[in-house]
């Protein structure tokens, strides 16, 4: 498991990062959402991975720290994800209002010169 | 009593907040109305933070020294806490009177040019508040979106093709930054299971090598998110564009937003990698060190390539965040006070100028300095119709605005006698060793370089100033005086007399500020009173 994750964090990570230096804005915020799942998911993790363990408290578990999984991460990545949900939506609204402005998708607002 | 006081810490954050959002339902025709609630919210603060500078600068009585707020109730490693102590509440204090200043030009004409503009700029100030603030990574992170997602909408603000493009990049640089943010957070917390600052410095002396390699790794990403803030060399190109494109009241309030990366830069280094941290100490201190000079120098010839006024002010911000990291860097503790002295200093500066720099240009066509020499072909330009202004324009408007001009040129330059003077002299006294309080170790290759750097940064400077001013003031091709209101002039002014009172009062600052530095050294107070402080009305 922990090879799957780390591989789907990587491969996310690698993609995001390639949108994110690419000229058109609809690749940007393809890239920077791929990268905020590869965070959300990359703080996930950080809370050490466990199958079938409850992040809340059961009846009758109390004090037995091996029958439940870490709830910070999972409070924090519930955070990071309304808050890179709420960015991501703004970079939206920016994008579109360059391209209203500019005519063009290009992150610099003009096409480059073709060689 | 002394309960309810200790409420006063949270204020800073609760009343833009709730101001701030009791504003957006209002109808954007009642702009004054709140122009006003604005004006009074931030004039509120001012006080409570000069309330909160004086309590934590004493040494008893409620507040005195560090102080802790617990969020809940809920003691300090399992709880978010709070923490004001002289840095913060020094903090607290120049955002507050930033935003003060700031408000007040805006309610001239400014605000006019868009919506939501005074709801944003409270939620701005509740994040800078609340980042300043808090004792918790995690809680700094959230404070530190709060003010971008408000900085995003301010930098907006009046729109046209050239604010959005310079938006457009500096939404995307921050919202990566905010991802290296996130991670370095989370490696932090993966290896040492705490967000609480002062916990964090305390488990980072006994901490296990493989995991201290984490945290590490995890600090150098966290660091690389507030340097991209701070406008660290590599990390900067965005911001002289984005800071020469904002309204001009936006611009002033800013240049205290780099600075929130230089707060926590300073903060996090000297309280987790500070002496006490082990193996650790002193961690990332060479890459500071070059990335500030490299940043310096960079700003310098920024400054001397600019040729719109804005561009330089933004080139400035540069200088002076090169400036500050390289002297964190250094990691010589007699000249952190001397940096807090010049943070200050220059912070009002720059924000100065910002506010100037639209006055003067006010009424000139836009790159009329470029075109200095083919201005006489264009003919005379045509005045821009004018919206919504109030109070009465002043009289002497040139005179007015070139002493400023000069004030700001003197400023920046760090000639005596004002404060930038004051600021660089401490830096320096504190880097030979002149103060006495230690004795002088030998300085080394870095330290001269830094030295030549601070002397050659404020020689740009000045000649750009001086190019500057000269076009504006002496040779300007077009006669037209600027129309100026009282209101508009006043903020510049006060923030000016604000750079004069800290050269008059350069003694008692001092002062202060050294106190700062040695609470800011001696890291164990801190986390001594963050960790034992006890709940209300309890244990």
């Amino acid at each position: 498991m922990e090879i799957i994750l780390s591989a789907a964090i990587g491969v996310l990570t690698a993609s995001g990062v390639y949108l994110l230096l690419r000229p058109r804005t609809y690749q940007v915020i393809i890239g920077l959402s791929l990268l905020s799942y590869a965070v959300n998911l990359f703080i996930f993790s950080m809370g050490r991975l466990r199958v079938n363990a409850p992040p809340i408290l059961e009846p009758g578990g109390v004090g037995d720290l091996s029958r439940y999984t870490d709830p910070v991460p999972q409070a924090l990545v519930l955070t990071a994800i309304v808050i890179g949900f709420a960015m991501t939506a703004l970079f939206l609204v920016v994008l579109l209002a360059s391209r209203g402005f500019t005519g063009t998708d290009h992150v610099d607002g003009r096409e480059q010169r073709s060689e | 009593m002394s309960n309810w006081l200790h409420h006063l810490i949270i204020l800073p954050i609760l009343i833009p907040l709730m101001v701030g959002a009791a504003m957006i339902p209002i109808d954007e025709r009642n702009r004054m109305a709140k122009g006003v609630m604005g004006f009074v919210s931030t004039l509120v603060l001012f006080v409570l933070s000069m309330v909160l500078m004086r309590a934590a600068a004493s040494t008893e009585g409620f507040l005195a020294g560090t102080s802790v707020y617990q969020l809940g109730n809920w003691p300090a490693p399992f709880g978010i806490v709070l923490v004001l102590d002289r840095l913060s509440a020094l903090m607290l204090c120049l955002t507050s009177g930033l935003a003060l200043a700031a408000q007040v030009y805006s309610i001239a004409r400014w605000h006019t040019a868009g919506h939501h503009f005074h709801s944003l700029f409270q939620l701005l100030i509740a994040g800078l508040n609340g980042a300043f603030l808090t004792g918790d990574l995690f809680n700094l992170f959230v404070f530190f979106e709060l003010m971008l997602a408000a900085s995003y909408g301010l930098l907006l603000h009046g729109s046209g093709p050239l604010r959005v493009k310079a938006g457009l990049h500096y939404v995307a640089i921050n919202l990566a930054a905010s991802s290296l943010f996130l991670i370095g957070v989370s490696l932090i917390y993966g290896a040492t299971g705490t967000l609480n600052m002062a916990d964090l410095a305390i488990k980072l002396s006994t901490i296990s090598p493989e995991n201290r390699q984490m945290v590490e790794v995890g600090a150098g990403i966290l660091g690389v998110a507030f340097l991209v803030k701070a406008g660290m060399w590599p990390l900067s190109f965005w911001l002289p564009t984005a800071y020469s494109a904002a309204t001009p009241p936006v611009a002033a309030v800013f240049a205290v937003l780099t600075k929130v990366g230089i707060y926590v830069i300073l903060r996090l280094s000297l309280l987790v990698f500070g002496a006490n941290a082990g193996v650790s100490a002193g961690f990332g201190q060479t890459l500071l060190v070059i990335g500030g000079m490299l940043t310096i120098a960079f700003g310098a010839i920024g400054v001397l390539a600019s040729q719109a006024m804005a561009r330089l002010a933004a080139y400035s911000v540069l200088v002076s965040s090169g400036t500050l990291m390289a002297a964190i860097g250094l990691g010589h503790s007699s000249m952190i006070a001397g940096a807090l002295f010049y943070l200050v200093s220059s912070t009002l500066t720059i924000s100065a100028f910002f506010l100037l720099i639209e006055l003067v240009e006010r009424g000139r066509d836009a790159g009329a300095d470029v075109l200095a020499v083919t201005m006489e072909a264009y003919g005379d330009a045509d005045e821009d119709e004018e919206v919504d202004e109030a109070g009465a324009a002043i009289p002497g408007t040139m005179a007015v605005l070139g002493l400023c001009f000069c004030l700001c040129a003197l400023l920046l330059a760090g000639l005596p006698p004002l404060s930038g003077f004051v600021a660089k002299f401490a830096i320096l006294s504190g880097l030979f060793g002149l103060s006495g309080a230690e004795p002088t170790p030998a300085l080394s290759a870095a330290d001269w370089t830094y030295v030549t750097l601070l002397i050659l940064s404020g020689l740009s400077a000045m000649i750009a100033m001086n190019r500057v001013g000269i076009r504006t003031f002496w040779a300007s091709i077009e006669n037209t005086v600027p129309r100026v209101f009282v209101i508009e002039i006043a903020p510049v002014v006060v923030l000016l007399g604000a750079c004069i009172f800290l050269s008059l009062q350069a003694g008692p600052t001092m002062r202060y500020m050294q106190a700062t530095a040695d609470s800011l050294l001696n890291p164990s107070g801190y986390t001594e009173r963050v960790l034992t402080a006890p709940r209300v009305g309890g244990q």
